[in-house]
């Protein structure tokens, strides 16, 4: 591998591990600071995702169709978390997993009543579809898009989390429940409005992967696999530790696919294995 | 001929006269007329995804499978069909289960399935073992199946792996391209695909210099593209298959290969994508044993069928479910109905023909694999268009089948 090889494969890991933060951090959010595993947040990536397509067909504008699905996502994560997920806050994680277990198939069903089960695409904006010259290949300006609007959207949450008064909450709420309820913090609507954002991103990442990676039924079942491997890596729970298990997912894929390409389906779950012997919490996870 | 008829009517008699029988006794009058109504139905299982990134496939071929029997009369040898599906979730694991209940607790006398390759081989598998039921593969292309696992009541009506895949090999040969790279998914259909079709550029004399295999259902193309790049090869060959068939020419557009590498592949690279792939597939040449603007009256009439009774256009899946509609429905007519007598209706399948399929005529090999022509095709306009036959009936090497 030339060197130029080499940096557009760094490229191509770096920006596969964004993408997955995106899915990865609404994760970790939701199950940080509420203590609910989604296993429900593929779903929601691949309802994000024909969202998109459904609200393109109309607008023909990815940004608009974005602008109008990002609202109707924060409403559904809402109503889930209000009909559903707030009955189970006191109960064992196995119930957790059974409700999100069942939204899967829930949701599927609902996808196949509305959509059908075809295959479909959403075209990259015109302004975005031309591609730059690099090396051997051309590099799509799209995926370099994609790239600085994950970078925003991580700013974003720490910025939110750190620096804002419902990130104070929210940090407050997952250190210690019972004091920040005693502070007089309403920790359910903290939890409502986590569980909305956390809807809300992984259906963003659906919205924005949506011209990447075509929409079809079941799409959001191996990106929710991947996200567990890539919050475990990092530490469940921890915003930083999803941002690094992202990218160490993305670059260990990449290269994994190039080096060891006999082995590059187990690549990711050797590197999960190894992080956890030396630290079994993951790497920014708080013990226990 | 004259032997098997009177057997056939004495299993229809025996059967009649059950059911009148049993009429006799729960409504206690006699019926003149409803022995042939109360004759016992055919039992249809199918095993196929309805659910998941295949369920298009699971359903193109069910709704073409159910509309052949409804244009004949909607009976099997004059028999009413009762049919029990199952939703496969393309499930591996759960396919011996799903299986030996379609065999065991519902009896069915035909088992239509499955889509998936590994499917495939759990189920022949089980069935192999068995002289009944009959299983009639509408897609899975392993070549396995009608290779070392082939068996005496186990059909296919779609394709082996090798066969659309090794005249692309060739194509690729003959239009003067010395090295390429072979991309596909890692599992039984790609790697098979993709051998086959290295095979057919090396009798060409070709060079292929790197196969890239990509887990499988991973869609995360970017790091081999690259490499693809980097290794400058004469032309690519791929086997993707629906979503992830649009996210690899999406990709390989975008990537900047698709003016200076030409893509080729097994045609369900370009099947049913068209639309959703846009600009990406245009001008791909692909090789299938289907072409959708075959010019044939039953491509014509099943096209237009189809269209009708479904809103939505006929594929190379509903050809697939539509002939093994027809090869059931040849079977049961050459039998009298009396799909029991299950080695007749094996040496009846064996030796049909499908003249009337909308792919063009094709026949059963000794494997039990169609011998039947593969189409090359191009992508213009956002549609297929036949360019010609890349191989003329074309036979599976059927290896390791001890029939063949």
């Amino acid at each position: 591998m030339d060197f130029a090889t080499f940096l557009i494969q760094v490229l191509n890991g770096v920006q596969y591990g964004f993408t997955l933060f995106l899915v990865a951090s609404g994760l970790t959010l939701i199950f940080g600071i509420m203590g609910i595993i989604n296993l429900a947040h593929g779903a929601f990536y691949m309802i994000g995702a024909y969202l998109t397509f459904w609200l393109v067909g109309y607008t023909d504008n990815l940004f608009l169709a974005i602008a109008m699905g990002l609202p109707i996502m924060v409403v559904f994560g809402y109503l889930i978390e209000r009909l559903a997920i707030s009955f189970l806050y006191k109960r064992d994680h196995l119930y957790q997993v059974l409700l999100t277990y069942g939204l899967i198939l829930i949701l599927n069903e609902m996808q196949k009543i509305l959509w059908g089960s075809d295959f479909y695409s959403v075209t990259v904006p015109d302004v975005l579809s031309s591609s730059i010259p690099m090396g051997n290949q051309e590099y799509p300006v799209y995926r370099i898009f994609v790239i600085l609007v994950c970078m925003v959207v991580a700013t974003g949450m720490y910025v939110v989390i750190n620096k804002t008064k419902l990130g104070m909450m929210i940090r407050a709420g997952a250190t210690d429940r019972e004091t920040t309820q005693a502070l007089g913090i309403d920790i359910g609507k903290v939890f409502a409005i986590v569980f909305s954002l956390g809807a809300a991103l992984a259906g963003f990442s659906g919205m924005i992967d949506a011209p990447l990676s075509s929409v079809y039924p079941g799409m959001g079942n191996f990106i929710l696999i991947i996200s567990f491997v890539v919050i475990v890596i990092g530490g469940i729970g921890s915003i930083k530790g999803a941002f690094v298990g992202a990218m160490l997912v993305g670059l260990a894929d990449t290269f994994g696919k190039v080096l060891l390409p006999e082995l590059s389906s187990m690549v990711i779950y050797a590197l999960m294995a190894l992080i956890l012997m030396w630290r079994p919490q993951g790497l920014f996870g708080r013990t226990a | 001929m004259s032997d098997k008829n009177n057997k056939t009517s004495r299993r229809r008699f025996m059967a009649g006269a059950a059911a009148t029988t049993g009429l006799v006794a729960a409504a206690g009058f006699v019926p003149t007329r409803f022995a042939i109504g109360a004759m016992a139905p055919v039992k249809v299982g199918i095993l196929l995804p309805y659910s998941g990134t295949y369920a298009m496939l699971g359903n193109s071929i069910t709704n073409a499978m159910k509309m052949r029997f409804a244009l004949a009369g909607g009976k099997l040898g004059g028999r009413p069909i009762e049919y029990v599906a199952i939703d496969s979730q393309m499930s591996v694991p759960k396919a011996p289960q799903n299986t030996n209940k379609l065999i065991k607790k519902e009896k069915v006398d035909f088992l239509v399935g499955p889509v998936h390759s590994g499917i495939a081989a759990a189920m022949a598998k089980i069935i192999g073992q068995r002289k009944t039921p009959i299983m009639v593969i509408p897609n899975a292309g392993s070549n396995a199946v009608t290779g070392a696992l082939c068996a005496p009541n186990i059909f296919r009506t779609s394709f082996s792996n090798w066969q659309p895949a090794y005249p692309g090999g060739k194509l690729m040969s003959q239009e003067g391209h010395k090295t390429c790279v072979t991309i596909s998914w890692k599992y039984g259909a790609g790697i098979q695909s993709m051998a086959a079709a290295r095979q057919g550029f090396a009798e060409g004399g070709g060079t292929s210099i790197k196969d890239i295999l990509v887990p499988f259902p991973n869609v995360e193309f970017q790091a081999h593209l690259s490499e693809i790049a980097a290794l400058k090869p004469d032309a690519v060959f791929s086997f993707f298959s629906g979503g992830g068939a649009i996210k690899f020419l999406k990709d390989y557009e975008a990537a900047g290969l698709k003016g200076k590498i030409p893509l080729y592949g097994s045609g369900f690279l370009t099947e049913g994508v068209e639309k959703a792939a846009g600009s990406a597939a245009e001008g791909i040449k692909t090789t299938l044993h289907y072409a959708s603007d075959l010019d044939n009256a039953e491509n014509h009439s099943f096209r237009a069928n189809y269209k009708k009774a479904f809103n939505a256009d006929a594929n190379v899946f509903s050809v697939q479910g539509y002939d093994t509609g027809s090869l059931l429905l040849q079977a049961a007519a050459a039998v009298g109905g009396d799909v029991e007598a299950t080695a007749d209706v094996i040496a009846a399948m064996e030796t049909s023909q499908v003249p009337d399929s909308p792919r063009g005529p094709w026949k059963m090999s000794k494997a039990h694999n169609p011998i039947q022509n593969i189409y090359l095709r191009q992508v213009v306009n956002g549609q297929q268009k036949l360019l010609g036959i890349a191989a003329e009936q074309l036979e599976d090497p059927a290896t390791g089948c001890k029939m063949a």
